[in-house]
């Protein structure tokens, strides 16, 4: 039966409703109010975790989001469970479930402990250095390795909880509900700027809001209870929004930051059912208040890492807030007064203090003689040297401190206690601060990084800013706020306050020990396991830059990122390099300040929101006939149409025969198409194509090719002269866009001298393309009045007609190499144009086919597929093109580059056709092509970009891209698979109808 | 995240914009003219540099206009925007 450690004196925890838990499958309960940690303290736990290297005994060291040591995991359900959340944050609730992370089989009993044992053998970089040889092996020990470590365990199943995303826009946002941050908030309010104040913490209050101690008063009143007025009067400020549990999780550049609320964790499963789980805020603001408070430091010593070592001012929450005992023989080391106003905290509710260890030789301020005065037994000029207990903290050893403080002097005292509350001093909190940019400088009188520089319209106010005692934060904070307002005065200006602290402090980075340094354990990094031997070791080896030395030992990597022990990390590399601590500079802090779940960061963006689709206006006619859809870009085209269970080769080897042998139709609606007017257009067109458009008549199609600067294919398409000034292109389907941007590109920058008018109209236009033998005929059914000949409708023109009352652009134009109408619709008619087609075709067995298809019948032609058959590093002369190429023009998007010595080069790669010997046999697409097979290393030729089987000419085809191909026609080439090897011939890259006689079948 | 003052439309998120790369490098007149060397330092040198930089960018997801834009690439200050064409105000 545990002790009762709980002392009925907090505001905040509400005892008259019980809460229940599990933690590491045993039952426990706690009160409405209490985190996790403080209802396991309650309990008598202190061991909640093991280390992550040594995998030591670890407990609770903190009450706040810096906890290194107490991290669980959350829930077990497999698509909700969340790994590495810190104890100190969670807010227990009937039904939580949490277990111990790194440890196994189970927390008191670690099978890792070994690497404790073992720990003189795993210096910093042992891993780097242990696994290097040989080399091949790396994957072996990485399984290892990573099966033994790992923190938490990820859901194996996808999330069910809702997340959301929300834009806010305030004029001022308070960071940190302090009582800066509550000075702050007020006084934006109530000078007519929209405000909004974040903390990560349940409520606001800060460490104020349970101050409840004579020694720290402002106007007559205890500080927690001057604090509570303010926070009542908050509310009254319609223009102040206040939203609690929400962090900041990072401060970009022009005051944009984000911030994560969590609206549900604290509930227990039915209360947060259907319910927002976390919103992710995108934040501007217009100006910023940085209040975020400070850290306070641990010292390092020998063995500080032991279950019921803790931060003095976590002590003192864990009593004052959540009203829970942390030890019964407690005691405080300390170089500053913040830990006597944790020992006056425990004295005056009947809690034995043993005794207060101060490496000071003496400091005179009004609560150190109230600390006398309680009977505490104070050592100055001592230090602790070690530590003993395993699993908790049974008692620690003391000496006094030589005069210079570089050893100890004397025999070890020792002294029993099962709570040692360290307090090494403040760090402002600056992460926000700096990852905005903001510039740092070094305070020697205190040893602490303060901001300097601000970046954009910004202040850190409070003890972010290096303030420290309340008569300061009060006095700094008022007129700095009337400063960054702009505002004649505040509340705040000549309140009378009591602060009976004092600033002195003696900072000693890494204290002395009677052992030598490589018999000790003095931690700096928790989570990562990193001690002062190993940031000593690791500036040995010659690690100098901050940076590298943090990589080296992985000081500051964990899940916490070193927000308790970087400082110290600096100070001992200052230390022992002798470079000054401003000089030194500090390591980066990087977003998110605490972890972001990944739910958080992608919202409602997932599944079917992940991104957006465009779906053509046959899509309907699609898939009420069974399509099978692909994704080209962020449309959705169907791909081919399997009918009776036919597989996919089935329905394309089908299709294919079927478009040729009488009529085929495609819905070609998804291509780019991008309307151009103006009197220069030819002349644009000229300068963005290869070939030559001065001569195009009205009412003629020509095919186009279009480079990069850099002379390779960037996309092709068919334009269309519809009148004298007006010009209709059309794209690949995932080029659109890009093709659009650059022709604006040139327009605007390079060439704002010609008339020209670029319109996308690709969504206003639906397109179906009808070819095959019989097409003539279905068009001359479709459009009876439209005269078809090859006279006045020749291959390669264009006719606007009417099909009923509906006009239409008629292209005679062809991808398949069949005789073949692409008809345009105004979009909204797209699926009656496609029906009527369908009816029209009917007697003519009209298939639908898809993508894959048309990929196919373009194969057989050796028509090309920008992006497939094309990478970027192709020009048409690669490609064998050279038709295309203008000779006569004097200037075009990447012209000069085909004159380029790379890109005249003989041996660059070309497209060729590949014919197997065995015509039956299909090559992969992707498959590498050698010349040689018993070579070593073997010289890659090229690879196969396109491969079918073809039903028109009953045997295989394939495109590929080989060095040198141009000269290889005829050659033997082989293309090793994993447990064969292919005979391929290089051939031309027309396989069927080299004459063209089909379009005009 | 930046805000953006487009010369023609105002101040607008950075997510509506594109940028272009370095401004002011024009396309030669007469490529042919030109020899390897040469056609090269137009097509791949590109300065980056830490501090001021000239820079073109794209009101991709507003107006589409390109404009040009000297930011400090070092806090990523916007100094000044100016339309396409006109001069560099600042040699």
């Amino acid at each position: 039966m545990p002790k009762n450690l709980r002392v009925k004196s907090s505001n905040f925890i509400d005892e008259t409703t019980r809460v229940s838990f599990k933690f590491n499958g045993k039952n426990y309960h706690g009160f409405k109010g209490d985190t996790l940690a403080s209802a396991l303290l309650a309990n008598g736990i202190h061991l909640v975790g093991r280390s992550f290297k040594y995998h030591r005994p670890r407990g609770i060291m903190t009450a706040g989001s810096e906890e290194p040591n107490a991290i669980v995991q959350v829930g077990n359900d497999k698509a909700i469970t969340e790994p590495n959340v810190r104890a100190t944050e969670v807010e227990i609730y009937n039904g939580l479930e949490a277990t111990s992370q790194n440890c196994w089989p189970s927390v008191n009993f670690d099978i890792g402990g070994i690497n404790n044992l073992l720990s003189p053998f795993l210096p910093a970089g042992f891993y780097y250095k242990t696994f290097m040889w040989p080399a091949s092996f790396w994957e072996k020990y990485e399984y290892l390795i990573r099966h033994s470590a790992g923190l938490g365990k990820s859901p194996t199943k996808p999330d069910t909880d809702i997340y959301d995303h929300k834009y806010v826009h305030c004029d001022v946002l308070v960071i940190g509900g302090g009582i800066s941050g509550i000075m702050a908030a007020k006084t934006a309010a109530q000078n007519n700027l929209k405000t909004l104040l974040l903390d990560e913490k349940t409520e606001i209050g800060g460490t104020t809001i349970y101050q409840n101690s004579d020694n720290f008063k402002i106007e007559n009143k205890v500080s927690s209870e001057w604090l509570t007025n303010e926070i009542s009067s908050l509310k009254k400020l319609d223009n102040l929004e206040i939203k609690t549990r929400t962090s900041v999780a990072a401060y970009h550049g022009y005051n944009f930051l984000l911030a994560r609320e969590n609206l549900t964790d604290h509930l227990s499963a039915s209360e947060k059912k259907n319910k927002v789980r976390q919103r992710l805020l995108k934040i501007r603001a217009m100006k910023v208040i940085v209040a975020t408070g400070s850290l306070e430091r641990p010292l390092i010593f020998n063995n500080n890492d032991r279950p019921g070592i803790m931060l003095s001012s976590a002590v003192k929450k864990y009593v004052d807030y959540y009203g829970v005992i942390c030890g019964e023989k407690n005691v405080f080391f300390t170089n500053n007064d913040s830990a006597y106003e944790s020992a006056i905290s425990l004295s005056k509710k009947g809690i034995k203090v043993n005794a207060i260890v101060d490496i000071r030789e003496k400091s005179e301020s009004l609560i150190i003689k109230e600390a006398e005065n309680l009977d505490i037994k104070i050592y100055w000029s001592h230090t602790v040297v070690d530590t003993h207990g395993y699993k908790k903290l049974k008692q620690i050893s003391i000496m006094k401190l030589s005069e210079d403080a570089q050893s100890v002097i004397g025999s070890r005292i020792n002294v029993d206690c099962d709570c040692l509350g360290v307090a090494g001093g403040w760090t402002p909190a600056v992460h926000l601060f700096t990852q905005s940019g903001g510039k740092l400088k070094f305070r020697d009188v205190d040893q602490v990084f303060v901001p300097n520089k601000y970046p954009s319209k910004q202040i850190s106010i409070g003890s972010c800013d290096g303030d420290f005692e309340l008569d300061k934060i009060i006095k700094n904070s008022s007129s700095s706020l009337k400063d960054f307002l702009e505002i004649d005065k505040t509340d705040y200006e000549n309140l009378s306050v009591v602060n009976s602290k004092e600033a002195n402090k003696k900072n000693i980075w890494l204290l002395p020990s009677d052992k030598v340094i490589g018999k000790t354990k003095p931690f700096v990094d928790y989570q990562n396991d990193a001690t002062a031997k190993d940031i000593k070791l690791a500036l040995r080896e010659g690690f100098r830059s901050i940076e590298h030395v943090k990589r080296y030992t992985t000081t500051g990597m964990g899940t916490d990122q070193g927000k308790l022990g970087n400082m110290h990390a600096l100070g001992i590399i200052a230390d022992t390099t002798g470079v000054k601590m401003g000089e030194l500079g500090t390591t980066t802090f990087r977003p998110p300040y605490t972890p972001l779940t990944f739910g958080t960061i992608v919202g409602r963006n997932v599944g079917e929101y992940f991104d957006i689709f465009r779906r053509t206006p046959m899509n309907d006619w699609h898939i009420e006939n069974k399509a099978k859809f692909e994704n080209v870009g962020q449309w959705k085209r169907a791909w081919y149409y399997p009918q009776n269970n036919e597989s996919m080769h089935e329905a394309v080897q089908r299709e294919s025969l079927a478009a040729r042998a009488s009529a085929g139709i495609l819905d070609a609606s998804t291509l780019g198409k991008i309307d151009i007017q103006g009197s220069d257009t030819s002349e644009f067109l000229n300068r963005v194509y290869t070939n030559a458009w001065s001569k195009l008549e009205i009412g003629k199609c020509r095919y186009g090719l279009m480079l990069n600067e850099d002379g390779m294919v960037y996309d092709d398409g068919v334009t269309t002269r519809i009148s004298e000034n007006h010009y209709i292109m059309t794209t690949t389907t995932g080029g659109a866009a890009n093709v659009m941007g650059k022709l604006e590109d040139y327009l605007q920058t390079e060439w704002p001298e010609l008339d020209v008018y670029l319109t996308s109209v690709t969504d206003h236009f639906a397109t179906a393309s009808v070819c095959g033998s019989n097409s003539k005929k279905i068009l001359n059914k479709l459009i009876p009045d439209l005269n078809l000949s090859d006279e006045n409708f020749p291959h390669m023109s264009f006719k606007e007609a009417q099909i009923g009352k509906i006009k239409c652009r008629v292209m005679r134009i062809s991808f398949t190499g069949e005789l073949s109408y692409e008809i345009n619709v105004q979009a909204n008619y797209g699926k009656s144009l496609w029906e009527q087609c369908m009816e029209a075709g009917k007697e003519f067995n009209i298939t639908p086919y898809g993508t894959e298809t048309m990929h196919l019948l373009r194969a057989e032609k050796g028509f090309i597929i920008v992006g497939q058959d094309t990478d970027g590093t192709m020009t048409p002369i690669d490609l064998q093109m050279d038709w295309i190429v203008s000779k006569k023009k004097y200037d075009f998007i990447g012209k000069r580059s085909l004159y380029r010595s790379d890109t005249m080069r003989e041996d660059r790669k070309h497209l060729v056709g590949l014919a197997t010997d065995d015509p039956k046999e299909v090559l992969e697409e992707g498959a590498q092509i050698v010349s040689e097979l018993n070579q070593s290393p073997v010289q890659m030729l090229g690879h196969v970009t396109s491969s079918y089987f073809s039903p028109n000419l009953n045997k295989s085809i394939a495109l590929a891209v080989v060095r040198g191909g141009k000269s290889m026609l005829g050659k033997k080439l082989f293309i090793p698979m994993e447990s064969r090897t292919i005979n391929v011939t290089v051939t031309d890259s027309v396989f069927l109808d080299k004459e063209n006689e089909r379009l005009n079948a | 995240m930046f805000i953006i003052n487009c010369p023609f439309c105002g101040e607008r998120d950075q997510s509506e914009f594109k940028a272009g790369g370095e401004a002011h490098i024009e396309r030669p007149k007469q490529p042919t003219e030109l020899n390897d060397e040469e056609w090269a330092e137009y097509l791949f040198m590109r300065k980056n540099i830490k501090g001021i930089q000239f820079e073109r960018w794209n009101h991709a997801h507003g107006c589409r206009k390109w404009f040009n834009m000297l930011r400090d690439t070092s806090n990523d200050e916007i100094k000044l925007i100016y339309k396409m064409g006109e001069k560099s105000p600042i040699e």
